[in-house]
């Protein structure tokens, strides 16, 4: 009797799904179909990466100070350097744009401290972005306190501008939409219609309405002797239109919690505020990371739409250099650029939120 | 607790909103600007010649000047001036809200604005109209000699209609070729699909100096409708309205008296009486409008007078190389006109 007691030796997969052949195959040729489809991508990315690559890097002029300095065919990125402070800080006087630099590094920081879970004691982070990040930084950029020169809000432009007004419509629209979500659930007929009016209110009106009524509209219905800065106007407009749409995200994600996450939360003889704030929004929170980031992406674009009320954030910035008739023909860079720093940003943020998805993934989807 | 400190973050973020609120009073125009030790002057959001940021976001233009005159007359410093930008939907209400104590913004002086709005035209800083760039290689010399022509047109601009009447009037035909922003209608001018561009004349300039190259384009010297461009202010400040006024009426007397930023000084022991009236030393000075008597030399010595202003922002010292025209005093033909400082 043969009795065969040793394993065959396991053998390596076949040649032609192994190694980058295999990847080839499975991924970029496994039907004729793929196969047609993918050398077309191929031929496109042929045709149209090489005179890119030429216009923005090869041929394109890098330094000096104006637009004689441009003297190849390819892009001129010399007025983009030649215009670098006023994309970054607006007009923000030379002599303080240290306390601008302070407030960026201070936001990377912050930023760092509460996003990356390696971080230690990230909430004392989360604490401090909610409460002394916004003081400092407004005392830092807005001054007049502890002997700093008052910068005033016209000064203020081009990314940083950008950057505060989407911070603060963030942290702004995220509890107070939470707030209203929850409100508008609420058993109580005057919370529930109250909710439900303002959400529909702010969510009905166009952003840019929105901007307009409160830089035109709003000046001339509060008595004179009081004088609301047009960049604080723009703020309140943009964070409670947010707010609005940030409600409607996590009334999805309420729904979505199974009614037997509440009657658990009740069984437990929790009261509704600590089974909201134990049970069910740690789960409506991480389901709806991906709205909430889709409404932040939209916000961070969205706050280009201040140049129709005369605030000068980076696109602003941009159109007001091209305008100069020392530099003609430069359209195409400076749109590029700020496209270009637009994107990075909102990329940046989606990355973020997939990473956020991933980790939060308890691996039941329901 | 993670909501309860969330709560605390956007209550403090509010206050810190509401905070920048600033608390202004209700008194004369001239008061408030003194007080508050500069004047807030409205501008455009860029437009070359008139009013722009340059790299380093110091605001020049010709429009631009005109704040700088009035702070020099009230403040004895040009550079008390707070230039805020302002579209131009939103220009007249700053302006009625108090938001901005003046507006100049290459804003026309028509009647409905003047007497519907609450607002006063003070006068007139550049003489506008629109006209016609066409290629130099066209050979044409006026606009009487375009008849078929296409022309680019930016869309719902009042161009287009002044457009239909001047070749009606003129029983010629046209074919528009219409654009959405004026930097395409140029670049459609630049590739040859249409044979003349139609815009404000001061707009051409500056949108000759965006072609590949300018030199190959001229504008035609007729102008076909009247647009003039000038500063406003809120109605019911009579002093202030005045003030504005003797600013813009300083800088036209000032190049008539052959008066420069530069040989002011040196005129200031002249004998010739409308020379000493113009820097204060005699006659009226500014106790009337309670600026100090030597407001006018301020203007005239810090911001300079109108020919100076004119050439460095649109004239031959711009690029933009606009001649002066019928902005030329009147006396060199033009009709640039003040009342005299008596």
């Amino acid at each position: 009797m043969i009795v065969n007691d040793k394993n065959i030796p396991s053998r390596p997969a076949p040649a032609s799904t192994r190694g980058i052949a295999g990847w080839l195959r499975e991924n970029l040729f496994s039907t004729p179909g793929n196969s047609v489809l993918t050398f077309m991508g191929l031929a496109f990315l042929v045709w149209a990466i090489p005179p890119i690559f030429q216009w923005a890097v090869l041929q394109a002029d890098f330094i000096g100070v104006n637009k004689e300095a441009c003297t190849s065919e390819g892009a001129c990125w010399v007025f983009v350097s030649a215009r670098f402070q006023q994309f970054m800080y607006g007009f923000y006087p030379d002599t303080e744009l240290w306390r601008v630099n302070i407030f960026f590094a201070q936001m990377t920081a912050v930023l760092v401290w509460v996003l990356w879970d390696k971080m230690p004691r990230r909430t004392w982070g989360g604490v401090w972005f909610l409460t002394g990040f916004p003081l400092t930084s407004f005392i830092l950029l807005h001054g007049g306190f502890l002997g700093l020169e008052t910068v005033e809000t016209h000064k203020w432009g081009g990314l940083m501008l950008t950057l505060v007004l989407s911070l603060v419509g963030m942290v702004i629209a995220l509890p107070i939409g939470i707030l209203l979500a929850l409100g508008r659930r609420s058993d109580m007929p005057a919370v529930s219609s109250f909710c439900t009016v303002f959400i529909e209110i702010w969510r009905g009106v166009p952003l840019i309405t929105i901007l307009f009524m409160a830089s035109v509209m709003l000046p001339l219905f509060i008595p004179g002797d009081i004088e609301l800065d047009k960049l604080a106007r723009a703020m309140i407009g943009i964070s409670l239109f947010e707010a609005a749409l940030i409600a409607e995200v996590i009334r999805g994600g309420l729904q979505a919690m199974p009614k037997g996450q509440y009657e658990a939360a009740d069984a437990m003889g929790l009261s509704y505020w600590q089974g909201m704030r134990l049970i069910i929004m740690p789960q409506v929170l991480k389901i709806s990371i991906p709205g909430i980031v889709n409404t932040f992406v939209q916000l961070f674009k969205d706050t280009s739409l201040v140049l129709i009320i005369g605030l000068f954030d980076l696109l602003a910035v941009m159109q007001a250099g091209i305008t100069d008739v020392n530099w003609p023909n430069i359209s195409i860079e400076a749109f590029v650029f700020t496209g270009f720093v637009f994107w990075a940003f909102c990329f940046g943020m989606s990355r973020y939120s997939v990473a956020l998805e991933r980790k939060l993934d308890t691996g039941h989807k329901s | 607790m993670k909501k309860a400190i969330q709560l605390a973050g956007a209550a403090l973020a509010l206050t810190a909103a509401s905070s920048l609120a600033q608390a202004s009073t209700q008194t004369s125009t001239l008061e408030n600007v003194k007080e508050r030790g500069y004047i807030q002057c409205g501008v455009s959001t860029g437009l070359p010649g008139f009013s722009t940021p340059d790299e380093k976001g110091n605001w020049t233009g010709i429009d631009v000047d005109v704040c700088r005159a009035m702070a020099a007359a009230t403040l004895g410093n040009a550079d008390k001036v707070k230039f805020i930008p302002l579209t131009a939907k939103e220009r007249f209400t700053a302006l009625q809200s108090g938001e901005i104590d003046v507006l100049s913004r290459n804003t026309t002086w028509t009647q409905t604005r003047d007497t519907s709005l609450g607002l006063n035209f003070v006068g007139v800083n550049y003489y506008d109209g629109q006209g016609f760039m066409v290629k130099k290689n066209l050979g044409v010399s006026s606009a009487l000699e375009l008849d078929g022509a296409t022309v680019c047109i930016q869309a719902g601009t009042t161009t287009e209609l002044n457009m239909a009447d001047y070749f009606r009037e003129h029983s010629m035909t046209y074919q528009p070729l219409v654009f959405d922003t004026s930097a395409q209608s140029v670049q459609g001018f630049e590739s040859g699909r249409c044979d003349m561009l139609t815009s404000d004349q001061s707009q051409l300039y500056a949108l000759r100096t965006k072609l590949a190259k300018p030199d190959e384009a001229i504008v035609l010297p007729e102008v076909i409708s009247k647009e003039p461009l000038g500063p406003v202010v809120r109605q019911g400040d009579d002093q202030w309205l005045n003030i504005a006024k003797w600013s813009l009426y300083a800088l036209v007397n000032g190049e008539e008296l052959g008066l420069t930023s530069d040989n002011i000084d040196a005129k200031m022991t002249t004998d010739n009486p409308a020379i000493s009236r113009f820097i204060g030393k005699t006659g009226p000075g500014g106790k009337a409008l309670n600026l100090p008597d030597d407001f006018a030399y301020q203007i005239v010595k810090q911001v300079g007078n109108y020919d100076e202003i004119f050439e460095r922002n649109v004239g031959a010292k711009s690029p933009l190389l606009i001649k002066r025209g019928i902005n030329a005093l009147w006396k060199d033909g033009g009709i640039v006109y003040a009342p005299p400082f008596r």
